[in-house]
């Protein structure tokens, strides 16, 4: 164990923490943000993503002893945002929600692609959410939403 | 007041919640003193337990195996039949069978107790093909000969049939096993509180958990409380192998006494979940000197597995579908679900109707193809119409719009100018199927099986529960029955509340399962909604109980599979444009093109969600999603090496719908998740095989095999 500072939605924070130990546990189980969920456990589905000094990331894949002194953002930090209502507002009104377990970390590369790209176009969208895995919808409607979202974003972005 | 059309898209209620995070799932629920399940498998195919070498357990920590079950209680689950036992019964018949389940209060250290159980085994013979099952190769696993059913139809005189043939067109067709891969891996939670256990589980099915393990309990099903965790996608995968899950982690709450939760991580989800089955059909089709086909002969074989689950209701749909939206005289099909040592498959979105349509619409093509005439036009010849004889002696009862459909489908596809432009094995394909689905249980099944009940209560303050029995998993129910109920009672929607499923609260409405649960509960919710409202102003609170009734007209014989199978059907048609790089076999999916008839759209955004994802899942199945059983195992268990779609591999599609309204359906609705999944994978292997002017014969067509064919 050793003593990790870093910060967690805009606060800064300091733990006891195995640097081995994966970033998503220690969000989900020792921090309590379970927006952020596990998918898969290897990097491939997307649905623990977090943004890592703005960059989106699986939480699954980044050892603990990483972050130090980095800025980690979960959704539980963006969902009360103008970002994070932009988005969450255009995935409702395009249909983009089904199941949902997927949607969090859909969110996040949405905020993480409009941040750097306020004005997509369909191709860079696809490649933005392409390490994001969805079984329900087929993608179309999400697609849509970050679409929506740029389009009713003008200023957020 | 809702003054819209129903069908007008409204925003789903569970959409915010999901899409911001807030929404708990069984991993993020919290319980006090929660303890941690592992499932202890058998990882032989086949083989006799000889000997557990179990290290010493630390206080508190528990290995629960069949000895622990309950006085009176069976080690077998309460399916459809009762042959998976709870706790393998000194023999392993599968990789990855249930021999215990480990419990303590820390996962880590749970985990490293299961490192260092030893099991030895004497190993025994195994199959794991239809062929070698059939062949008996090792002895009997299940019957007589080595099937859990053998089926016989028969429409029309076949060997007359025969007799008038002028050639006869043979072929073989497989399809493989498709995992679910829902985004949340099975996952549920147990605890034995006061007599009563209480099931929180990610599932679709609250009273098939509840039969499942009442018996292994010896209990009540009254002291077995259900209660259905938000489920984060399904697909069919959770509708009876939770019941795998659940009965061994009953048994282990009785003895803990502590609430104890079991999550699949991904590899054990891939590796040790039951699977869409395996099919072949093998085809006999005498066609006279124009090139009608005069009799069709069909041996349809489907990989069931260690157990027979539902094989033999699959194997049912997929007998049925054999002639899915045709006409075709003279038929026989002879269906048979094989006992293999492979894990047990199970249902499946599409439930053996997407192998049986995949097989028929390859067979029909090729035989197009075999006279030089485009497969489309040569399907539009044996379209079933009203009042036509179905494959069961049925009567088709539906108006049939598939030639409106089509037509819809190809202008806007531009299919026939494409047709002309690219010549067969140019590198560019047009791909067309036609598919339904019947909605509902087969035959009688809703009367004389489920015999669903809802309630819907009216409080003082003028809000509305709807209690029934069906679950939300993403297809949108708790969205659409209430607005079924709000368009009724003239209410806002916000008036309403469709909650999550318990057992000890609702009625039974049934599972959710079989494309049923819009179609005939959200009839009840209809049905009940208009006659709270006659009974609103009675009394400041007012219950009303509905109950299934059967359509008139409908008739069926469960023992000789005769009469109306379905009560009615969903329609498709798909249109997929291809085209094949000549040096490396890529597949570029450059158009995707559907319509369908689902009655009445209750609301039309959630209609388009489950076409576009049903379509994308079948589209998967047809062209990446390779699973192979190597080793008496799954070759493919992470995401890494089972591919499903990701937003890059096909392109945003095209879909409409045509309006057809069902009279025992709400507002006319008929049941749709299913029949989204039906077709696209044929169209996709149609695409493929018009590409590259070869035969494609089976299913998920990778780049390799379409080296294979064209080296061929």
């Amino acid at each position: 164990m050793s003593t990790i500072t870093f910060r967690l939605n805009e606060k800064n924070i300091s733990l006891e923490a195995d640097p081995a130990s994966r970033l998503l546990d220690l969000l989900r189980e020792d921090l309590g943000l379970s927006a952020v969920k596990e998918g898969c456990g290897e990097g491939e589905c997307g649905a623990c993503s977090v943004l890592k000094d703005g960059v989106l990331v699986n939480s699954c894949m980044v050892p603990v002893g990483t972050i130090e002194h980095c800025s980690i953002e979960t959704l539980e930090g963006l969902r009360e945002t103008d970002e994070g209502r932009c988005i969450i507002e255009a995935f409702a009104d395009t249909g983009a929600v089904q199941c949902g377990f997927c949607t969090p970390g859909m969110v996040m590369a949405s905020i993480a692609l409009l941040r750097s790209n306020a004005r997509p176009t369909l191709e860079e969208i696809k490649v933005a959410l392409s390490g994001n895995l969805c079984r329900c919808t087929g993608y179309d409607m999400i697609i849509k939403g970050v679409q929506l979202a740029a389009e009713r974003g003008d200023g957020i972005w | 007041m809702m003054t819209k059309k129903i069908s007008d898209s409204i925003r789903r209620v569970d959409a915010v919640d999901k899409a911001g995070g807030y929404t708990q799932y069984i991993s993020d629920m919290s319980f006090d003193e929660l303890h941690y399940g592992r499932l202890v498998r058998g990882l032989r195919s086949h083989a006799r337990i000889t000997h557990i070498d179990l290290p010493a357990l630390p206080d508190g920590y528990y290995f629960i195996t069949k000895d622990h079950i309950p006085e009176g209680g069976k080690n077998e689950i309460q399916q459809i039949g009762t042959d998976w036992p709870v706790f393998a019964d000194d023999e392993v018949t599968f990789y990855g069978e249930t021999i215990g389940i480990l419990v303590g209060p820390d996962r880590e250290k749970v985990l490293e107790i299961e490192r260092s159980i030893s099991i030895e085994y004497e190993k025994l013979e195994a199959v794991f093909t239809i062929d070698d099952g059939l062949a008996m190769k090792t002895g009997l696993i299940n019957g007589t000969n080595n099937t859990y059913a053998d089926y016989h139809l028969n429409k029309g005189d076949v060997d007359a049939g025969f007799a008038r043939a002028d050639q006869i067109i043979e072929d073989e067709i497989t399809t493989g096993f498709q995992e679910h891969l829902y985004m949340e891996p099975q996952g549920m939670v147990a605890q034995y509180v006061d007599g009563d256990y209480i099931i929180t589980a990610s599932c679709q099915c609250p009273f098939y958990l509840r039969k499942a393990v009442a018996n292994v309990l010896n209990t009540d099903k009254e002291h077995i409380i259900v209660r259905q965790a938000v489920t984060g996608g399904a697909f069919g995968g959770k509708e009876h192998f939770p019941d795998i899950i659940a009965a061994p982690l009953v048994v282990a709450a009785r003895v803990v006494g502590k609430p104890i939760q079991v999550v699949f991580d991904r590899k054990d989800d891939i590796s040790f979940t039951a699977k869409r089955h395996p099919s072949r059909g093998i085809f006999r089709t005498g066609l006279d000197k124009e090139g009608n086909i005069v009799a069709m002969d069909v041996d349809v074989t489907i990989n069931a597995g260690a157990y027979m689950s539902c094989s033999n209701i699959v194997l049912q749909r997929a007998i049925f579908s054999i002639n899915s939206v045709y006409d075709i005289p003279n038929v026989h099909v002879r269906g048979r679900s094989v006992a293999t040592n492979a894990f047990p498959s199970d249902a499946f979105r599409g439930f053996g109707a997407p192998q049986g349509i995949f097989l028929a619409e390859m067979h029909l093509s090729h035989i197009a193809s075999h006279l030089g005439i485009d497969p489309a036009s040569y399907k539009q010849r044996y379209f079933i119409s009203k009042g036509d004889t179905t494959i069961t002696n049925g009567l088709m009862h539906d108006e049939v719009k598939l030639p409106l459909m089509l037509e819809k489908a190809a202008e806007a596809s531009d299919l026939y100018e494409k047709q002309r432009l690219y010549a067969t094995g140019s590198g560019k394909g047009m791909g067309v199927s036609f598919y339904n689905h019947g909605a509902g249980f087969t035959g009688n099944g809703e009367k004389e099986i489920i015999k669903a009940r809802l309630r819907m209560k009216k409080h003082r303050n003028g809000h509305v529960d709807i209690l029934l029995s069906n679950v939300e998993m993403g297809q949108g129910l708790q969205t659409t029955f209430p607005k079924i109920a709000a368009a009724i009672l003239e209410i806002p929607m916000e008036d309403i509340s469709c909650d999550n499923p318990d057992t000890s609260i609702v009625p039974d409405s049934g599972p959710t399962v079989a494309s049923r649960s819009l179609m005939v509960v959200g009839k009840l919710v209809e049905r009940a909604s208009q006659q709270l409202k006659e009974r609103w102003d009675e009394s400041p609170e007012v219950e009303v109980e509905v109950k299934y009734i059967h359509p008139e007209g409908c008739q069926w014989d469960q023992e000789t599979l005769q009469g109306d199978a379905y009560p009615t059907y969903g329609w498709g048609v798909c249109i997929v444009e291809v085209e094949v790089d000549p040096a490396t076999a890529e597949v570029e999916t450059k158009g995707i093109w559907t319509v369908h008839d689902v009655g009445i759209a209750i609301d039309e955004m959630i209609v388009h969600g489950q076409v576009n994802g049903g379509v994308i899942q079948s589209l998967g199945y047809g062209s990446l999603e390779k699973l192979e059983y190597k080793d008496g195992r799954f070759y493919q268990n992470t995401l890494a090496d089972y591919m499903i779609p990701t937003s890059m591999d096909f392109p945003m599609m095209s879909s409409q719908l045509v309006d057809n309204p069902y009279e025992n359906g709400p507002f006319g609705a008929k049941g749709l998740g299913e029949l989204v999944f039906d077709g696209a994978s044929a169209a996709f292997a149609d695409a493929v095989q018009q590409a590259i002017g070869k035969n494609i014969n089976r299913i998920p067509v990778t780049p390799e095999y379409i080296m294979e064919v064209m080296n061929s």
